[in-house]
């Protein structure tokens, strides 16, 4: 294997249109290691994107000691990528690890045992169901723990205290996929598969860095472009990313305007006859509205909003039009920006118009971002009901009430779930007085942080935060809870394209740690939450229990998990959901018939109005539903509510690079990956750097309404008028922000809330808004103005390898 | 003929109605969905009253003896404050908003009757965006109504 952080996505193994994958199996041992030392190999998945690789843990002496991707696995054939090979173990091997839980006192958080911190938890919560009732209580999960941790947490928030406040970091993640794929189809489920991407004749990535995002993926479409008949390939990005350099077209628009494009290249099918009549007038509803709505939008006016070029428009709207067998994914390009969903939904439509899906090569992909955020969907512990349920249906939730034997009333279906963002902004007035945070960084990874922190530090709110590391947002806590990490408890997740993964426990957790389903778990059991016999309502001994009552609660609906078990998922590969009794190998392809979840007593959703997230109600959904149709949902496009102006003239935006995962906690802690990319920078094209007076290397602040950054500039190849910011830094490894948890002094007690002096986190510039529909921030939307601070003494340290590179003067 | 009236009031109450959304927009600036959503909803306040200039032109607006045929107060000039300061401000929207729609529908009818095909293209252009306003609202105070009123301070 090559030195996988010079060499990102490995040596290639082209393969031809129709060709199965080749295996390559990647490897990585502690240093010092042979294959001979190793006890034995533990089966799993990696968790540091939503790629969802199979892997074996290589354990040694009670400790894991490498990792080695499955060549049987169906999602990577062997492969793992530079976070999977140099992240994984060694990013939670690292000495700031909680080992026991903390409390505050005093005003200082100390170490002290479960049971004391468990205590208090409890008699807070009680106290405050029996003052202000359930709406008190909040909680606000991740996407990256396992299916069973969720469906532990989705019962006792919905059917132990029933308050509709539980969301997840999904929210920033994914949650415009989930309601992309609900408008259009009815119901949540990913309709391609990753083998489209070794049958496709042509592949569109949507505001989609794959090749950073997804690295294991991109290795997947590399070897089709380096192999015979390879795919044509169009890239929507404002970055010169690898994507756009091997792109037949790169469509570099300016942040915000992605429905303008969309609206643009919808127009062009109907303009030029490329759709599919008959699968139109079958299986689709809605198509005469769909052609007003775009109409305007010409090759023209698309070019003139978004800034590209009108034949680059026509150019990609041909290639979508005229090839047989074309793929789709989407990602944060679209799902964080303005029109998150309306954008979303318009790749939906390409693909009905043109009567592509549920066949080889013509998929869809609505990504995710996190490697559980799916689980998070399904389970309930994010906003939706468990199975895909529809909180209107009253059937549905009496079908909850059923599995869980409950009063319907207590679980929470009277308004729509409340998404993360109102969440904090009902602690900021203080309604919500106990939020629980687990595996997530909301310190570090929502919008407008300064607010953010004023929130996580006000007085009226109870802070319980459950991590493995003494985060940002930890720092705030009443009562921090240290957790098992992958590889230190077992449970099973799903990635993008419905591969679930068993990930088994390879080794012990450091110290008192304890799994998030443990902790779940005895909070139950310590509230006392019971059924309506008085029977505990979590009576589950481990995760098999949680995966079997989980099984229960999905039969029959889209997500159906009943045809799985542990012991199916032992061996072999992952195996895509729907997996029943009928179809025991799983389902490689949604909607191969052209039959859609859209019936109102089945789909997950009435819908919404695009334009403002009015819900559609069930006597409007009904009159105007063709049940097993999909609907074509369209919106006009109106430009961003923050634009570039006089006093902050630039677009920023905000994304990933390849060698860390969300806000460094694990990858900041890897040795190999924090050299790779170990401080954050700004990415300026050749022009604007010059405006400003900034060269490589130089200290800028960058400044929006809402806070500033200050980093070392790179220089790049963005698009004029556009910055980019890296999203993972946070304060714990700086000397001011966080000296307890980043120096490694080894007393996670000492706790830095300074407020002043934070300059290098992405979203102390972002603004605090969210799509209508997914109630996906925009993170990706924001004015701001560039001056410079200093010389700098070298360039700056953005990695060279990937879209970060130094500009190579390419203009496009 | 008393159609002018009623064309008269409509215009008046969609100037009311715009002025309101941007008052409630303005002063719940900390709730960035109401914020934005209401401003989109005071700009199609504008444009209805764009579309309505040529029909007013033609039969003018009678607005002799205005006040005694008003039938809304005069719209939301301030914000409230306090826990149930936002669905209040709403809810004086959502009687705002549903006084212009069933106007919308009057004028409507009244447009068929008089084979007016101008006001009756205007008519079906606008009448959907108050219907749009008024699911919006609710759903909005549906979200907002259990926490108000059981646990906010
Ligand atoms: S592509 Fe994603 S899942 Fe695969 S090894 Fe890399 S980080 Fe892990």
């Amino acid at each position: 294997m090559t030195d996988r952080i010079a060499d990102i996505w490995g040596e290639r193994t082209p393969h031809g249109s129709g060709q199965v994958w080749p295996e390559r199996v990647d490897q990585v041992l502690a240093e010092g290691l042979a294959d001979a030392d190793v006890d034995r190999w533990v089966q799993s998945a990696c968790v540091l994107c939503s790629n969802g690789c199979g892997c074996d843990i290589a354990v040694k002496d009670g400790k894991m000691v490498g990792i080695r991707g499955r060549g049987v696995d169906r999602v990577n054939r062997g492969r793992l990528g530079p976070k999977g090979l140099y992240g994984s173990w060694q990013g939670e091997e690292h000495r700031d690890r909680l080992t026991r839980p903390l409390i505050r006192v005093d005003g200082e958080l100390v170490e002290t045992d479960w049971d004391t911190a468990m205590g208090r938890i409890v008699e807070r919560s009680k106290e405050l169901l029996a003052s202000k009732g359930p709406l008190s209580h909040g909680f606000y999960t991740s996407g990256q723990l396992f299916l069973e941790e969720y469906y532990a947490l989705g019962i006792l928030g919905k059917a132990g205290i029933g308050t509709p406040h539980m969301d997840g970091n999904t929210r920033l993640c994914t949650a415009t996929a989930a309601a992309a794929l609900k408008e259009s189809f009815g119901a949540d489920g990913q309709p391609g598969s990753y083998t489209d991407v070794d049958e496709c004749s042509a592949v569109f990535l949507y505001g989609h860095n794959m090749a950073e995002t997804q690295t294991v993926l991109w290795a997947r479409v590399l070897d089709r472009l380096d192999g015979p008949n390879p795919p044509k390939l169009v890239c929507v990005d404002p970055r010169d990313t690898e994507v756009a350099r091997r792109a037949d077209v790169h469509l570099a628009v300016h942040p915000g305007t992605n429905l303008a494009l969309m609206n643009g290249l919808v127009r062009e099918l109907f303009a030029n006859g490329w759709i599919n009549e008959d699968y139109i007038s079958e299986h689709t509803a809605n198509v005469d509205q769909l052609r007003s709505v775009v109409e305007p939008w010409t090759p023209e006016k698309v070019a003139e909003t978004c800034g590209v070029q009108a034949a680059d428009v026509r150019r990609a709207a041909e290639i979508f039009g005229t090839e047989d067998r074309v793929l789709s994914t989407v990602l944060q390009g679209f799902y964080q920006s303005a029109h998150a969903t309306a954008s979303a939904c318009q790749v939906n439509n390409l693909h009905l118009l043109r009567g592509m899906l549920g066949r080889p090569g013509c998929g869809l992909l609505q990504m995710n971002g996190q490697p559980t955020a799916q689980n998070n969907r399904e389970c309930g512990a994010d906003g939706d009901l468990p199975g895909f349920r529809n909180w209107e249906n009253p059937r549905h939730v009496q079908e909850l009430a059923r599995l869980w034997n409950v009063d319907p009333g207590v679980i929470p279906h009277w308004a729509p779930p409340t998404h993360a963002l109102q969440i904090f902004r009902y602690v900021e007035q203080g309604s919500i007085a106990l939020l629980w945070i687990s595996a997530t960084n909301p310190a570090v990874s929502m919008p407008q942080l300064e607010r953010i922190r004023h929130i996580l530090d006000k007085d009226s709110l109870f802070l319980v935060v459950q991590d493995i590391y003494l985060t940002e947002t930890a720092q705030y806590a009443d009562v921090v809870l240290p957790c098992a990490a992958w590889g230190e408890k077992t449970g099973t997740f799903t990635n993008v394209d419905r591969t679930v993964h068993l990930s088994e426990k390879a080794v012990d957790p450091p110290g008192e740690a304890r799994s998030d389903l443990d902790v779940f778990l005895d909070y139950a059991r310590r509230m006392g939450f019971t059924d309506k016999d008085g029977q505990p309502l979590l009576d589950w001994s481990g995760p098999e229990d949680g995966f079997e009552a989980w099984k229960e609660c999905s039969r029959g609906r889209p997500c159906d998990y009943t045809g799985l078990s542990y012991d199916k998922l032992r061996g072999g590969s992952g195996i895509q959901w729907p997996c029943t009794e009928a179809q025991p190998g799983g389902t490689e392809r949604l909607y191969t018939d052209g039959e859609f979840p859209t019936a109102p007593e089945y789909c997950e959703s009435f819908g919404h109005d695009l334009l403002t997230g009015a819900t559609t109600g069930e006597t409007e959904y009904k009159a105007t539903v063709e049940p097993g149709k999909a609907w074509l949902k369209a919106l006009d496009y109106t430009p961003p509510h923050e634009e570039p102006d006089a006093d902050y003239p630039l677009r920023y935006t905000t994304g990933r690079t390849a060698y860390h995962f969300h806000t460094r906690t694990k990858t900041g802690r890897s040795r190999r990956l924090n050299a790779a990319a170990p401080e954050p920078w700004i990415e300026m094209s050749v022009e604007d750097a010059a405006r400003v007076g900034c060269q490589e290397g130089d200290i800028a602040r960058v400044t929006s309404r809402r806070g500033s950054l200050e980093v070392p500039v790179r220089i790049g190849d963005i698009r004029p008028g556009t910055v980019f910011a890296p999203f993972h830094y946070g304060y714990w490894d700086t000397s001011d922000g966080g000296a307890a948890a980043g120096s490694g002094t080894g007393d996670p007690a000492v706790v830095v809330k300074a407020d002043g002096g934070r300059h290098r986190a992405a979203n102390e510039l972002t603004i605090t808004e969210w799509d209508p529909v997914s109630k996906q921030p925009l993170f990706k939307n924001a004015a701001v103005r560039v001056e410079k601070l200093r010389s700098g003494d070298g360039p700056s340290k953005a990695p060279d390898t990937t879209a970060s590179r130094r500009a190579t003067g390419a203009r496009r | 003929m008393r159609l002018p009236v009623y064309i008269g009031l409509l215009n008046e109450a969609e100037a009311t109605l715009a002025s309101s959304f941007r008052v409630v927009a303005d002063g719940h600036g900390d709730e960035p969905d109401v914020h934005y959503i209401l401003q989109t909803f005071a700009k199609k306040c504008d444009a209805h009253r764009e579309a309505l200039k040529p029909v007013i032109d033609r039969y003018g607006e009678d607005i002799e003896g205005e006040e005694e045929h008003r039938l809304t107060a005069n719209g939301v000039k301030e914000v409230r404050s306090g826990p149930l300061a936002l669905m209040l401000d709403l809810q004086d929207l959502y009687v705002l908003v549903n006084h212009i729609d069933v106007t919308w529908m009057m004028v409507g009818q009244a447009a068929k009757g008089d084979r007016d095909k101008e006001l009756q293209g205007v008519v079906e252009q606008c009448e959907g965006d108050s219907e749009l306003e008024i699911r919006w609202l609710q759903t909005r105070m549906k979200q907002a109504a259990p926490q108000a009123l059981l646990v906010a301070e």
